[in-house]
């Protein structure tokens, strides 16, 4: 290893493609000034399922960020992840000589991988014949290769692997490599998340689980969590991810710090293939790691980005958890959940999340979780209600619970 | 050589390979010339079969190596 570990790892470069916009700026623009992504889904036709609505990501160009023949065939969830990457490469201000190449990897998950070419060639199978299967269906389909083709793209020989967690991918994707980091084995890592499931299988599957939301009249108030009216997630889409690098390496070279990654915490409800535990176990000892292995207590945490995905049980079993790591703290610390916002964008969600955590942080400025009429007494919580809110903010948590039971819980400071 | 089959050729190769129309002459060789790979060529018979609703077994595709390979191809098993 040329570059010797600190044993630190600071974000300095973020990318995004979200409902609210094409990039990091725009998208943060959008979530301070407490915007609805949500509208009626227009990909596919929705009129026969019982959730029409969805975060789409809009007037996305995949030609922008690769070349035309790849930019026609791949997977959109791949066509995400490369744009979402080469913006958080590029605001990182690396520059990459052949030694560095090899010290970057390249962790970047999604929830199901490339939904859309599954859909096309399950299509083709049984309606064409079976010779008329695509042979790009596996490579765009697997859910490793929107990271494959960033490393393809960019040229990054790193440590190069997909975490697949449901909802909770994107964070574990910055939690590992963080460690990556940590122990020595990359210098520079990008990581994050990709999703693009809003077409007839992502949507009918999930309407068939009775997750999503039906409030199909009103788009932009579907999404509502900790509200007494919520009635299920509303699917986003898009791709979130960070470039981390090692301290030293990144104050050496006089780069921009977002922030540094110093917890990080996973655990399983070991219950339930979608319900979480009643009594938010998991989600409890997620958090409760990330604060032992940061070094932190819960009142040093200033701010909480919940997975808060607007279930009637899971918003609830989140407020249990925080109530039994952080006991009394949990109903004055600020907790939002920006989904209500961006959707719930699965398999993105936590690398979004974690952008907007480190964004709160240097814009001192809380997200809002808009449509909350009416708040649950039972998510008695500082929801930070429908406006944004200015706070001087140094440490936040980040939380992300995914089917499997899955939790993950991320901390990062100023 | 069919002026129609070499033009509905080309328009199926460039869509296909992303390429220049102007590149996609009879001498030009799909893998050498135009940038494809064994994947790519799979893709792009394929799409010779879908545009000239014609099938192209996996032994005869060794046949088709360029432009005017295919043409040749295609017009021996359309007639």
């Amino acid at each position: 290893m040329a570059h010797p570990p600190s044993g630190r790892v600071v974000v300095t470069g973020l990318g995004a493609v979200t409902p609210l916009g094409l990039s990091v700026e725009d998208t943060w623009q959008g979530i301070v000034a407490g915007r609805s992504g949500i509208d009626r889904i227009t990909q596919i036709d929705p009129s026969p399922y019982t959730t029409q609505i969805a975060g789409e990501v809009k007037d996305f160009d995949a030609t922008q960020w690769m070349d035309r023949k790849e930019a026609r065939r791949v997977d959109r969830v791949i066509a995400f992840a490369v744009a979402s990457a080469a913006q958080a490469l590029k605001d990182s201000g690396l520059v990459f000589d052949e030694e560095l190449r090899d010290e970057t990897g390249v962790y970047i998950g999604s929830g199901v991988g490339g939904l859309w070419t599954m859909q096309e060639q399950t299509h083709n199978l049984y309606e064409k014949g079976a010779n008329k299967v695509s042979p790009f269906y596996i490579p765009y389909m697997i859910p490793n290769m929107p990271g494959g083709m960033v490393s393809i793209l960019n040229d990054l020989r790193g440590p190069n692997v997909a975490p697949v967690t449901a909802c909770s991918t994107g964070a574990n994707a910055i939690g590992d490599a963080y460690h990556v980091i940590k122990r020595g084995d990359a210098t520079v890592m990008v990581a994050g998340g990709s999703e693009a499931a809003v077409n007839d299988l992502g949507i009918a599957g999930f309407c068939a689980a009775r997750a999503m939301s039906q409030r199909n009249d009103e788009p932009q108030r579907a999404s509502r969590p900790f509200d007494l009216a919520r009635d299920g997630f509303v699917m986003g889409e898009g791709s979130g991810c960070l470039v981390l690098e090692d301290r030293d390496f990144a104050l050496a070279r006089g780069a921009r710090i977002y922030g540094e990654v110093v917890g990080y915490g996973m655990s399983a409800d070991a219950t339930h293939i979608t319900n979480p535990h009643p009594e938010g176990r998991g989600a409890a000892a997620a958090m409760r790691m990330a604060l032992r292995n940061a070094g932190l207590t819960a009142e040093q945490v200033g701010y909480v980005n919940a997975h808060g995905t607007s279930t009637s049980v899971g918003d609830v079993h989140e407020v249990k958890a925080l109530k039994a790591v952080m006991g009394e703290y949990a109903t004055r610390v600020p907790v939002s959940s920006t989904k209500s916002m961006t959707g719930h964008t699965l398999g993105a969600a936590g690398a979004i999340e974690a952008i907007f955590c480190l964004l709160a942080m240097r814009d001192g400025v809380l997200p809002p979780t808009i449509n909350v009429d009416d708040q649950d007494p039972e998510c008695d919580i500082d929801c930070v209600p429908n406006v944004a809110r200015k706070a001087d903010l140094s440490v936040a948590l980040s939380n992300s619970f995914g089917f499997g039971g899955h939790n993950v819980t991320l901390i990062m400071t100023k | 050589m069919s002026e129609d089959i070499l033009n509905r050729v080309k328009k199926v190769t460039v869509e296909e390979l992303g390429v220049k129309e102007d590149e996609v002459v009879p001498t030009a060789s799909f893998t050498e010339d135009l940038g494809a790979d064994s994947l790519d060529v799979v893709e792009l018979v394929m799409a010779f079969e879908d545009e000239f609703s014609i099938d192209i077994p996996d032994d005869e595709v060794g046949e088709i190596k360029t432009v005017g390979d295919a043409v040749t191809y295609i017009s021996k098993k359309a007639a």
